[in-house]
């Protein structure tokens, strides 16, 4: 572990299913939240298919691995960011997205929303001030 | 500089390991310092010692394997990842009862933390992949 905080951005690019980088790089995220940067997600292109509520993977012997989003919070995960032309593009609002929560420990434990949507240019400009960028 | 390098995808199917170690090689030439590679992903088959190309074409491990001991990298390779696509060292074959090890000596089974120490250690984590 090192004193060192950087910030941390989680690039989450790909469907959920028709390629593992999307389940393995939740796996960085969730042994990362130990190390106490400061991490954040971002969900652009079929990256925002991984947030979708009602996954259901019975027929395809996929693992169901949406439920681990929920517990982003619980790991003190929860800047969570949707590029908005993503969402469009692919005919998704808001409300088609888990509804993924985190508690405020200052604000006696108020539950808030961890999913911020955020334009593309908004996002680039997050990017941009990363020290770190995970791309998967 | 201190960099890291991450590599994710397979030998041979993909440029992603050809090119990370012609980063890696260029980096060290001109006096950096490569603070680790980390293979995630399918990249984790970069280090299988069983591998054999065809001789007229260049062996993706050994030449991994050649560079890591010639400049003492540190070439991990993620343990989540490597037990799912058949990675095995003699520690992972104890564990977990398999009656072989492929892995080549010239690397090393970690966890993810290793990746994560690599970025927040380094001033560049480089990543290789699609």
């Amino acid at each position: 572990m090192s004193e060192m905080i950087k910030n941390f951005l989680y690039l989450n690019r790909r469907a959920p299913y028709g390629t593992i980088y999307a389940w393995e790089s939740l796996e960085v995220v969730l042994i990362g939240a130990a190390f106490d940067q400061k991490v954040s997600l971002a969900f652009v292109d079929d990256g925002v298919y991984q947030i979708v509520k009602g996954q259901d993977t019975s027929e395809s012997g996929f693992k169901n691995f949406s439920p681990t989003y929920s517990a982003l919070g619980d790991y003190d995960v929860n800047q969570l960011y949707v590029e908005r032309e993503s969402l469009e593009e692919r005919g998704l609002t808001l409300d088609d997205l888990m509804p993924l929560t985190w508690e405020d420990e200052d604000e006696d434990w108020a539950e808030k929303d961890s999913i911020r949507v955020v334009s593309r240019a908004e996002l680039a400009g997050m990017i941009k001030d990363q020290d770190v960028v995970f791309s998967f | 500089m201190k960099f890291s390098i991450q590599i994710n995808e397979g030998p041979y199917q993909h440029q992603a390991s050809d090119s990370a170690y012609m980063f890696t090689k260029a980096a060290l030439d001109k006096g950096h310092e490569i603070f680790r590679v980390f293979f995630y992903h399918d990249g984790v088959g970069n280090s299988t010692r069983l591998t054999t190309p065809p001789q007229d074409d260049r062996n993706i491990v050994n030449r991994w394997a050649d560079l890591g001991k010639e400049h003492d990298l540190d070439l991990v390779v993620c343990v989540a990842a490597a037990q799912r696509r058949g990675i095995v060292d003699d520690g992972e074959a104890e564990r977990n009862g398999k009656d072989a090890t492929n892995i080549h000596p010239q690397f090393r089974i970690s966890g993810l933390g290793q990746l994560i120490e690599a970025a927040v250690q380094s001033e560049r984590l480089v990543v290789f992949g699609d």
